[in-house]
């Protein structure tokens, strides 16, 4: 049946994987959220305890996902992977920097001699969950307000944004508004994330006032949020966006996005859906002292993300759009693989399905007991 | 048509170089240790035996603490191919991709998950699940090593594509010629046997230190069993794998086995250097000798590299100027080839755009002929095909030296663990200490021999590494590589003292 799929399905199935991979991405940075909460609602040693072993049973899930983002991308779509890692070269370093320091803090925060002192762990933890998400936010922007760049006829990638005569290479995402609002919007919505789930993995029961501070963040934190998505909303809906035509000429289109929600109503559904889902979510997480909270509105947020990263790429729109020279933009069928490859791959996807299932099974096989006092206060514990 | 900043070109490769060889030194030792701690806790499984259980949970915690940093500078790897070989990510993404992007599905996802369960399950789940989550991480990690080094075999030995004109790019053509290239399998059974080596050795290393502090005698003395046993096998192993990936390389790349050999003039009956002293103001073409000082076995590289005795070895010499005797085409040759295959892909690529059909046609065909010499266009001079010998053909002997070591002394610490008298062996166990030492040498000179032995490409015969690059700035490659250096120091010097400690603390503080 795989082989019969005729080249355009599969390059749109392949947008279709790494955008779900990507929208379960934002969703697992409640790992990141979570991160950025340690200072604010863990007051005593057993309630940062608490909170870092809780996390630190999920971070190399969220880790993974990023790693699977990059491999999926170069596999499927090497044309972008290779103009938007060898163009946007500082954004995407400084992103791979917070993720290098993240990594080891879990292990080495609490182990005697670790030599640079439990603080600077957490602050490693802390500068992953907001320049890290910020960053990458602002790196999906670009789907939107686009980058500024050329490619060659051997499409080699040169990078033109300078400012006083230095290049930039990516730097540049984070002087727009647009970008930086979704870019901080991901960062309060990982934080909402964040408290749900530690809300739902920790046993609360001796610990009623850290339980008091963590619904509060899920509040205060979705209240936060909120001017930047319906910011980038309106944006998005407003804002001219990159059409393609049949000849493959990229120009700008008026309201190019809002048409294309019309037209695509699925998205549409998934993004209203997705969005009411975070609100419930965030409703019982905050006020009717429900620890279920991260279900719906982790739900919502693969929705919306889905949504987001599906907008810019489908009815003849250009996903990696360059500002500087129009016809050099990257669309899905410009930049994928070959057809054999995307047929090999697409073998090879139907192993996610099972992933995914043991993944669920093991996570439900070691949550089914909610994380205790004792357990984080372990000598062998992180 | 191209213009190349060299010194771009040399700081991208130091950064990758530096780097791919930083996450080495972890990823070995986390590719055996699993696997002790595997068999360790299945003895505990079979045997009831609490202090088996010790004995896991001591190694399991020395491996968690590694297994961080190598998760912490494996990623940036990942992402190098794009942000520093951009162009290379283009060219062959459709081929190179898939293997990590599988390895991230295979592998990636289970080792972290059933990583959770072997630190944090001892109480949530059974016995028996626990230790069969202790296998998956094992079988996990290996997993990726299958995966990457599909992905490293094929840039030594580029199968399974063909070459498109219209978009001069590679497309992947046999997926099953790519994952079952025989590069790739010599390389993952060499490789992942090296790594069980790697880490039996550490095992000998900390135990040996307690054995001779007289702490912890008997967690010693039974981590030293199985990981005498492990490492022997292992070793012998990696013997015959590192033959076999000498056979391939003789196969497939002849340039890095005369460099790996120091082999200029060919010849038939080719003598293998068991030792020598490279003369490093020797110049392929020249009269010098190539060596200082040398010993040689005759007769055997010969049939090491050809499985043939009395059959001809090509040397440098021989494959940059060619031996029409022996019938080795020489660098200058193919040069001329491959600068014949860029005029004419260009001239194919500039009639198609100007959609003249018949000379674009005319074009193609011409291009056909010398299309598999194509990469060697991109050379400025013959010479310009030889890896560094100097260093190729020290970091080989190196690895062949400890890979003789290695052996022996498992072997010892085998023997005189049956014999009961380890304890009292006062010259073995201060050599057990540098085990580890030893096997980290080997790793990362066996990784120099294979990576610095492939230079001038990045893909055999294909791509040289000087087109393959990001066109950035020499300036942004120097800060990101000071950035590396600085964050991964850091890094390594709080690994180094937590696993100090931990070792200092011992299987019995837990
Ligand atoms: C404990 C580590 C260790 C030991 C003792 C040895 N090796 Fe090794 N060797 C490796 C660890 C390693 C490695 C790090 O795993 C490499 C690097 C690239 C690769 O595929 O494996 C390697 C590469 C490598 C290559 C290059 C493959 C290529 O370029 O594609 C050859 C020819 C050998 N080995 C041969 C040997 C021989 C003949 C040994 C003697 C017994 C030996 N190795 C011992
Ligand atoms: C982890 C073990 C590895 C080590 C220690 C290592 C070491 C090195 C070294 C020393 C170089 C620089 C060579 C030179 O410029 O003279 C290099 C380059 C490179 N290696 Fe590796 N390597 C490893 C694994 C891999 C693997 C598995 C891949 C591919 C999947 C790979 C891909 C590359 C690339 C793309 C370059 C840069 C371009 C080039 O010089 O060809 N390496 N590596
Ligand atoms: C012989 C070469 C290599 C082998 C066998 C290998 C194997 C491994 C293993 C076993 C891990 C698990 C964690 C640990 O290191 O302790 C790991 C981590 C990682 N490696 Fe390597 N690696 C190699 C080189 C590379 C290269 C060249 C890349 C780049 C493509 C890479 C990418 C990664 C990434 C991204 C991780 C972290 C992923 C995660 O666990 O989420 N590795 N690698």
């Amino acid at each position: 049946m795989i082989s019969n799929l005729d080249y355009v399905t599969l390059q749109q199935l392949w947008w279709v994987i790494c955008s779900v991979v990507g929208a379960l991405f934002l969703f697992l940075t409640f790992v990141q959220g979570g991160q950025t909460l340690l200072w604010q609602v863990a007051k005593s040693e057993t309630e940062s305890a608490l909170v870092v072993n809780s996390l630190g049973r999920k971070w190399e899930l969220t880790f993974s996902t990023l790693v699977l983002f990059g491999g999926a991308l170069f596999a499927s779509f090497p044309l972008f992977y290779s103009t938007s890692f060898g163009g946007a070269y500082w954004v995407w370093i400084l992103i791979l920097f917070t993720f290098i320091i993240q990594a080891v803090s879990y292990e080495y925060r609490t182990k005697p001699a670790n030599v640079w002192g439990a603080k600077t762990y957490e602050l490693f933890l802390f500068i992953n969950g907001t320049v890290g998400v910020l960053l990458i936010g602002a790196a999906v922007g670009t789907f939107y307000t686009g980058s500024s760049f050329s490619l060659n006829d051997m499409n080699q990638v040169s990078w033109q944004y300078t400012l006083a005569g230095v290049n930039l290479r990516g730097l540049e995402a984070a002087f727009s508004i647009f970008n930086l609002s979704l870019g901080l919007f991901l960062v309060f919505n990982a934080r909402v994330l964040g408290a749900l789930y530690l809300l739902n993995n920790i046993d609360l029961s001796a610990v009623s006032v850290m339980e008091g501070r963590l619904r509060k963040q899920v509040w205060t934190n979705f209240l936060c949020s909120l001017p930047f998505l319906l910011y980038v909303v309106v944006a998005i809906l407003l804002r001219k966006g990159f059409g393609v035509d049949e000849n493959g000429t990229v120009s700008m289109v008026s309201f190019k996005y809002l048409f294309n929600l019309l037209a695509l109503p699925h998205l549409l559904l998934m993004l209203l859906g997705g969005l009411a889902l975070v609100i419930w979510g965030v409703f019982i997480g905050a006020f009717k002292g429900s620890t279920k909270g991260i279900w719906p509105a982790g739900l919502g947020t693969v929705l919306v993300g889905l949504c987001v990263l599906c907008l810019p790429a489908f009815n003849s729109t250009a996903f990696y759009p360059s500002t500087f020279d129009l016809q050099s933009s990257l669309t899905i069928y410009n930049a994928s693989s070959s057809k054999f490859t995307l047929t090999t791959m697409t073998y090879v996807a139907l192993a996610i399905p099972f992933l995914l299932a043991y993944i669920a099974y093991l996570w439900k096989k070691m949550d089914s007991q909610k994380l205790t006092t004792e357990e984080a206060m372990d000598p062998e514990a992180y | 048509m191209i213009d190349v900043d060299l010194s771009l070109v040399n700081w991208s490769r130091a950064q990758f170089a530096f780097t791919a060889m930083y996450h080495w030194i972890f990823v070995p030792l986390t590719l055996g240790l699993s696997f002790l701690c595997a068999f360790y806790e299945t003895i505990y499984l079979k045997t009831g035996d609490e202090q088996w259980k010790t004995i896991t949970r001591f190694w399991m915690t020395l491996f968690g603490i590694n297994f961080a940093i190598g998760v912490a500078t494996g990623i940036i790897l990942e992402f190098e191919f794009g942000t520093n070989w951009s162009n290379y990510s283009w060219m062959v993404g459709d081929i190179f991709g898939a293997p990590l992007a599988i390895e991230g599905i295979f592998a990636f996802f289970m080792e972290a998950s059933f990583f959770a369960v072997m630190f944090f399950g001892w109480n949530r789940v059974s016995k028996r699940f626990h230790c069969f989550s202790t296998w998956m991480v094992a079988i996990g990690s290996n997993l990726s090593a299958v995966w990457i080094l599909i992905a490293n075999g094929w840039m030594q030995n580029p199968v399974g594509m063909v070459f498109n004109p219209e978009i001069a790019r590679f497309e992947m053509e046999n997926f099953a010629a790519v994952v079952f290239n025989p590069v790739a399998v010599s390389k993952f059974t060499h490789t992942s046997s090296s790594g069980f080596v790697m880490a039996s050795a550490f095992v000998l290393t900390v135990s040996s230190w307690y054995l001779l502090k007289k702490k912890h005698v008997e967690m010693a003395k039974k981590s030293i069993i199985v990981a005498s046993v492990f490492g022997l096998v292992a070793s012998v192993f990696v013997g015959f794998t590192g033959d076999e990936a000498a056979y391939e390389v003789a196969q497939k790349q002849p340039m890095k086995l005369a460099a790996m050999e120091g082999l200029y003039k060919g010849e038939r009956g080719a003598g293998l250097v068991a030792m020598g002293i490279v003369n490093s103001t020797k110049e392929p073409g020249d009269v010098q000798d190539a060596f200082l000082l040398e010993v040689r076995i005759p007769e055997v590289l010969s049939l090491l590299a050809n499985r043939e005795a009395g059959s001809f070895v090509p040397g440098i010499d021989d494959l940059v100027y060619g031996n029409t005797e022996e019938g080795v085409m020489g660098v200058n040759t193919m040069m001329e080839k491959g600068k014949l295959a860029l005029v004419d892909l260009a001239a194919f690529r500039e009639a198609k755009k100007n959609n003249l059909e018949h000379v674009a046609a005319d074009a193609l065909q011409r291009f056909e002929v010398n299309k598999e010499f194509m990469g060697y266009g991109y050379l400025d001079k013959p010479e310009e095909a030889v890896p560094p010998v100097n260093i190729v053909f020290n970091a080989f002997h190196l690895m062949v030296v400890m890979g003789t070591i290695l052996p022996a002394v498992f072997a010892a610490f085998l023997f005189y663990t049956f014999k009961n008298s380890i304890t009292e062996q006062r010259w073995l166990l201060p050599v057990g200490l540098f085990m580890g030492l030893f096997g980290l040498l080997a790793q990362q000179a066996g990784w120099v021999t294979a990576e610095v032995g492939r230079q001038p490409w990045a893909i055999q015969g294909l791509m040289p590494v000087k087109i393959a690059t990001t066109n950035l700035s020499t300036t942004s490659v120097q800060i990101t590589f000071a950035m590396f250096a600085v964050v991964f120091t850091i890094l390594l010097i709080a690994e180094i003292s937590i696993m100090l400690k931990q070792i200092a603390i011992g299987p019995e503080g837990h």
